[in-house]
Protein backbone atom coordinates (compact mmCIF):
# COMPACT_ATOMS: atom_id res chain seq x y z
CA UNK A 1 0.00 0.00 0.00
CA UNK A 2 2.81 2.38 0.74
CA UNK A 3 4.86 1.38 -2.27
CA UNK A 4 3.39 4.08 -4.49
CA UNK A 5 3.18 6.62 -1.67
CA UNK A 6 6.49 8.44 -2.32
CA UNK A 7 5.64 8.81 -5.98
CA UNK A 8 2.12 10.08 -5.36
CA UNK A 9 3.09 12.51 -2.60
CA UNK A 10 5.93 13.89 -4.67
CA UNK A 11 3.56 14.39 -7.53
CA UNK A 12 1.28 16.47 -5.29
CA UNK A 13 4.07 18.49 -3.69
CA UNK A 14 6.36 19.02 -6.63
CA UNK A 15 3.54 19.84 -9.01
CA UNK A 16 4.91 17.93 -11.95
CA UNK A 17 8.32 19.50 -12.57
CA UNK A 18 10.33 17.27 -14.89
CA UNK A 19 13.55 15.67 -13.61
CA UNK A 20 16.46 16.61 -15.82
CA UNK A 21 20.04 15.46 -15.66
CA UNK A 22 19.48 13.93 -12.22
CA UNK A 23 17.81 11.04 -14.00
CA UNK A 24 21.06 10.10 -15.73
CA UNK A 25 22.30 6.84 -14.28
CA UNK A 26 25.67 7.06 -12.57
CA UNK A 27 28.32 4.46 -13.35
CA UNK A 28 28.39 1.68 -10.82
CA UNK A 29 31.84 2.74 -9.70
CA UNK A 30 30.67 5.95 -8.13
CA UNK A 31 27.35 5.00 -6.58
CA UNK A 32 26.90 6.11 -2.98
CA UNK A 33 25.37 3.68 -0.51
CA UNK A 34 21.64 3.20 -0.95
CA UNK A 35 19.67 5.34 1.53
CA UNK A 36 17.79 3.58 4.31
CA UNK A 37 14.82 5.86 3.98
CA UNK A 38 13.45 7.98 1.23
CA UNK A 39 14.03 11.53 2.50
CA UNK A 40 11.79 13.12 -0.12
CA UNK A 41 8.94 10.86 0.99
CA UNK A 42 9.45 11.60 4.68
CA UNK A 43 9.48 15.37 4.09
CA UNK A 44 6.43 15.24 1.87
CA UNK A 45 4.61 13.14 4.48
CA UNK A 46 5.42 15.61 7.25
CA UNK A 47 4.01 18.45 5.16
CA UNK A 48 0.80 16.60 4.51
CA UNK A 49 0.33 14.79 7.85
CA UNK A 50 2.59 16.39 10.48
CA UNK A 51 1.01 14.64 13.43
CA UNK A 52 1.35 11.12 12.12
CA UNK A 53 4.66 9.29 12.04
CA UNK A 54 5.70 8.39 8.51
CA UNK A 55 5.36 4.66 7.90
CA UNK A 56 8.48 2.58 7.57
CA UNK A 57 8.99 1.31 4.07
CA UNK A 58 10.62 -2.06 3.40
CA UNK A 59 13.87 -0.22 2.66
CA UNK A 60 14.16 0.77 6.31
CA UNK A 61 14.20 -2.87 7.39
CA UNK A 62 16.74 -4.09 4.86
CA UNK A 63 20.49 -3.77 4.84
CA UNK A 64 21.09 -1.00 2.28
CA UNK A 65 23.21 -1.60 -0.79
CA UNK A 66 26.73 -0.56 0.27
CA UNK A 67 28.59 2.20 -1.51
CA UNK A 68 30.49 1.03 -4.56
CA UNK A 69 34.14 1.09 -3.60
CA UNK A 70 36.20 3.28 -5.92
CA UNK A 71 39.07 0.80 -6.14
CA UNK A 72 38.90 -2.69 -7.59
CA UNK A 73 38.82 -5.30 -4.82
CA UNK A 74 41.65 -7.80 -4.77
CA UNK A 75 39.57 -10.92 -4.26
CA UNK A 76 36.29 -12.23 -5.57
CA UNK A 77 33.68 -13.28 -3.00
CA UNK A 78 31.87 -16.34 -4.27
CA UNK A 79 28.56 -17.81 -3.15
CA UNK A 80 27.69 -21.04 -4.91
CA UNK A 81 24.30 -22.44 -3.91
CA UNK A 82 22.19 -25.41 -4.87
CA UNK A 83 18.54 -25.83 -3.92
CA UNK A 84 19.39 -28.35 -1.22
CA UNK A 85 22.69 -27.05 0.12
CA UNK A 86 25.17 -24.22 -0.05
CA UNK A 87 28.39 -25.41 -1.69
CA UNK A 88 30.49 -22.28 -1.26
CA UNK A 89 29.51 -19.46 1.08
CA UNK A 90 31.34 -16.11 1.09
CA UNK A 91 34.64 -17.57 0.03
CA UNK A 92 37.37 -15.18 -1.14
CA UNK A 93 38.94 -16.51 -4.32
CA UNK A 94 41.05 -15.21 -7.17
CA UNK A 95 38.97 -16.26 -10.17
CA UNK A 96 36.02 -18.38 -11.19
CA UNK A 97 35.34 -19.71 -14.67
CA UNK A 98 31.63 -19.99 -15.34
CA UNK A 99 30.03 -22.04 -18.13
CA UNK A 100 27.82 -19.30 -19.58
CA UNK A 101 25.63 -19.88 -22.63
CA UNK A 102 27.93 -17.48 -24.47
CA UNK A 103 30.98 -19.61 -23.63
CA UNK A 104 33.34 -20.19 -20.70
CA UNK A 105 33.51 -16.86 -18.91
CA UNK A 106 36.37 -16.02 -16.58
CA UNK A 107 35.41 -13.73 -13.71
CA UNK A 108 38.16 -11.74 -12.02
CA UNK A 109 37.79 -9.19 -9.22
CA UNK A 110 36.50 -5.96 -10.74
CA UNK A 111 34.49 -7.74 -13.43
CA UNK A 112 31.68 -5.66 -14.86
CA UNK A 113 28.31 -6.43 -13.26
CA UNK A 114 26.77 -9.26 -15.28
CA UNK A 115 23.91 -11.71 -15.21
CA UNK A 116 24.83 -14.85 -17.10
CA UNK A 117 22.64 -17.82 -17.87
CA UNK A 118 24.61 -21.03 -17.47
CA UNK A 119 24.65 -24.02 -19.77
CA UNK A 120 25.61 -27.52 -18.67
CA UNK A 121 29.36 -27.32 -18.17
CA UNK A 122 32.25 -27.06 -15.77
CA UNK A 123 32.51 -24.38 -13.11
CA UNK A 124 36.03 -23.95 -11.79
CA UNK A 125 37.01 -21.98 -8.71
CA UNK A 126 40.65 -20.83 -8.61
CA UNK A 127 42.20 -19.94 -5.26
CA UNK A 128 45.98 -19.55 -5.35
CA UNK A 129 47.13 -22.82 -6.85
CA UNK A 130 43.98 -24.79 -5.98
CA UNK A 131 41.35 -25.38 -8.59
CA UNK A 132 38.01 -26.91 -7.58
CA UNK A 133 35.84 -28.03 -10.46
CA UNK A 134 32.12 -28.80 -10.46
CA UNK A 135 29.90 -29.92 -13.28
CA UNK A 136 26.86 -27.65 -13.26
CA UNK A 137 23.59 -28.70 -14.87
CA UNK A 138 22.19 -25.23 -15.51
CA UNK A 139 21.52 -22.06 -13.58
CA UNK A 140 22.59 -18.45 -13.38
CA UNK A 141 25.59 -16.43 -12.32
CA UNK A 142 25.18 -12.93 -10.93
CA UNK A 143 28.26 -10.74 -10.72
CA UNK A 144 27.64 -7.65 -8.63
CA UNK A 145 29.49 -4.36 -8.96
CA UNK A 146 31.32 -5.00 -5.68
CA UNK A 147 32.75 -8.29 -7.04
CA UNK A 148 30.43 -10.56 -5.08
CA UNK A 149 29.54 -13.44 -7.38
CA UNK A 150 26.42 -15.50 -6.75
CA UNK A 151 26.20 -18.69 -8.72
CA UNK A 152 23.01 -20.67 -8.47
CA UNK A 153 22.60 -24.08 -10.02
CA UNK A 154 19.98 -26.77 -9.84
CA UNK A 155 22.48 -29.63 -9.59
CA UNK A 156 26.25 -29.66 -9.40
CA UNK A 157 28.69 -32.48 -8.82
CA UNK A 158 32.46 -32.65 -8.49
CA UNK A 159 33.89 -34.30 -11.59
CA UNK A 160 34.89 -37.39 -9.59
CA UNK A 161 31.26 -38.23 -8.94
CA UNK A 162 30.49 -38.67 -12.62
CA UNK A 163 30.52 -42.14 -14.14
CA UNK A 164 32.16 -42.16 -17.61
CA UNK A 165 30.47 -45.34 -18.85
CA UNK A 166 27.02 -43.89 -18.12
CA UNK A 167 28.00 -40.72 -19.95
CA UNK A 168 29.09 -42.62 -23.08
CA UNK A 169 25.97 -44.74 -23.00
CA UNK A 170 23.75 -41.68 -22.60
CA UNK A 171 25.50 -39.91 -25.46
CA UNK A 172 25.01 -42.90 -27.76
CA UNK A 173 21.35 -43.23 -26.74
CA UNK A 174 20.50 -39.60 -27.31
CA UNK A 175 22.38 -39.34 -30.60
CA UNK A 176 20.29 -42.24 -31.77
CA UNK A 177 17.09 -40.63 -30.45
CA UNK A 178 17.99 -37.41 -32.22
CA UNK A 179 18.22 -39.23 -35.53
CA UNK A 180 14.93 -41.00 -35.05
CA UNK A 181 12.99 -38.06 -33.53
CA UNK A 182 9.87 -36.87 -35.32
CA UNK A 183 8.07 -34.09 -33.43
CA UNK A 184 9.72 -30.80 -32.47
CA UNK A 185 9.46 -31.66 -28.80
CA UNK A 186 11.19 -35.02 -29.24
CA UNK A 187 13.91 -33.38 -31.27
CA UNK A 188 14.39 -30.74 -28.57
CA UNK A 189 14.58 -33.33 -25.81
CA UNK A 190 17.05 -35.44 -27.77
CA UNK A 191 19.11 -32.35 -28.56
CA UNK A 192 19.21 -31.44 -24.88
CA UNK A 193 20.34 -34.99 -24.09
CA UNK A 194 23.12 -34.80 -26.68
CA UNK A 195 24.24 -31.38 -25.40
CA UNK A 196 24.32 -32.43 -21.75
CA UNK A 197 26.14 -35.69 -22.41
CA UNK A 198 28.70 -34.09 -24.72
CA UNK A 199 29.36 -31.46 -22.08
CA UNK A 200 29.80 -34.21 -19.49
CA UNK A 201 32.14 -36.04 -21.84
CA UNK A 202 34.19 -32.91 -22.49
CA UNK A 203 34.35 -32.23 -18.76
CA UNK A 204 35.64 -35.70 -17.99
CA UNK A 205 38.26 -35.68 -20.72
CA UNK A 206 39.27 -31.99 -20.63
CA UNK B 1 22.38 -8.37 -26.54
CA UNK B 2 19.42 -10.48 -27.72
CA UNK B 3 16.60 -8.07 -28.54
CA UNK B 4 13.01 -8.95 -29.27
CA UNK B 5 13.76 -9.99 -32.84
CA UNK B 6 16.60 -12.38 -32.04
CA UNK B 7 16.44 -16.17 -32.46
CA UNK B 8 15.06 -18.00 -29.46
CA UNK B 9 16.83 -21.07 -28.07
CA UNK B 10 15.85 -24.33 -29.76
CA UNK B 11 13.96 -25.61 -26.72
CA UNK B 12 11.78 -22.53 -26.52
CA UNK B 13 11.06 -22.77 -30.23
CA UNK B 14 9.86 -26.32 -29.56
CA UNK B 15 7.45 -25.09 -26.90
CA UNK B 16 9.46 -25.92 -23.77
CA UNK B 17 9.83 -23.46 -20.90
CA UNK B 18 13.16 -22.66 -19.25
CA UNK B 19 12.16 -24.53 -16.09
CA UNK B 20 11.39 -27.72 -18.04
CA UNK B 21 14.68 -27.37 -19.89
CA UNK B 22 16.59 -26.89 -16.67
CA UNK B 23 14.85 -29.81 -14.98
CA UNK B 24 15.55 -32.10 -17.92
CA UNK B 25 19.25 -31.12 -17.88
CA UNK B 26 19.34 -31.76 -14.15
CA UNK B 27 17.76 -35.21 -14.30
CA UNK B 28 20.16 -36.18 -17.11
CA UNK B 29 23.16 -35.08 -15.05
CA UNK B 30 21.82 -36.92 -12.00
CA UNK B 31 21.44 -40.11 -14.01
CA UNK B 32 25.15 -39.98 -14.88
CA UNK B 33 26.45 -39.90 -11.35
CA UNK B 34 28.31 -42.69 -9.56
CA UNK B 35 26.47 -44.84 -7.14
CA UNK B 36 26.00 -43.38 -3.65
CA UNK B 37 25.56 -39.89 -5.13
CA UNK B 38 23.11 -41.20 -7.66
CA UNK B 39 20.66 -42.57 -5.09
CA UNK B 40 20.99 -39.41 -3.00
CA UNK B 41 20.16 -37.39 -6.06
CA UNK B 42 17.21 -39.61 -6.94
CA UNK B 43 15.78 -38.87 -3.50
CA UNK B 44 15.83 -35.19 -4.31
CA UNK B 45 13.64 -35.72 -7.33
CA UNK B 46 10.85 -37.44 -5.46
CA UNK B 47 7.57 -35.57 -5.46
CA UNK B 48 4.59 -36.20 -3.20
CA UNK B 49 1.38 -34.29 -3.68
CA UNK B 50 -2.37 -34.66 -3.55
CA UNK B 51 -4.68 -33.38 -6.27
CA UNK B 52 -8.35 -32.62 -5.69
CA UNK B 53 -10.58 -31.77 -8.58
CA UNK B 54 -13.46 -29.49 -7.67
CA UNK B 55 -16.89 -29.69 -9.27
CA UNK B 56 -20.06 -27.80 -8.30
CA UNK B 57 -18.21 -26.04 -5.50
CA UNK B 58 -17.27 -29.28 -3.74
CA UNK B 59 -14.00 -31.12 -3.76
CA UNK B 60 -14.06 -34.68 -4.99
CA UNK B 61 -11.86 -37.22 -3.25
CA UNK B 62 -8.19 -36.37 -3.67
CA UNK B 63 -5.77 -38.49 -5.62
CA UNK B 64 -2.42 -38.75 -3.92
CA UNK B 65 0.55 -38.95 -6.27
CA UNK B 66 3.97 -39.92 -5.19
CA UNK B 67 6.20 -39.82 -8.23
CA UNK B 68 9.88 -40.43 -8.39
CA UNK B 69 11.82 -39.06 -11.37
CA UNK B 70 9.43 -39.35 -14.29
CA UNK B 71 9.61 -37.99 -17.80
Amino acid sequence: MYRRAPCLLNRIIAGGGRRSAAAARPFSTDLPAAPTEDTAFVEAWRKVAPNVDPPKTPLAFMKPRPAASPSIPTKLTVNFVLPYQSEIANKEVDMVIVPATTGQMGVLPGHVATIAELKPGVLSVHEGNDVTKYFVSSGFAFIHPNSVTDIIAVEAAPLDNIDPTLVQKGLADFTQKLNSATTDLEKAEAQIGVDVHSALNAALSG
Amino acid sequence: MASSGAAVPFWRAAGMTYISYSNICTSLVRSCLKEPHRSNAANREKVHFAISKWSNGKPESPTIRSDSATE
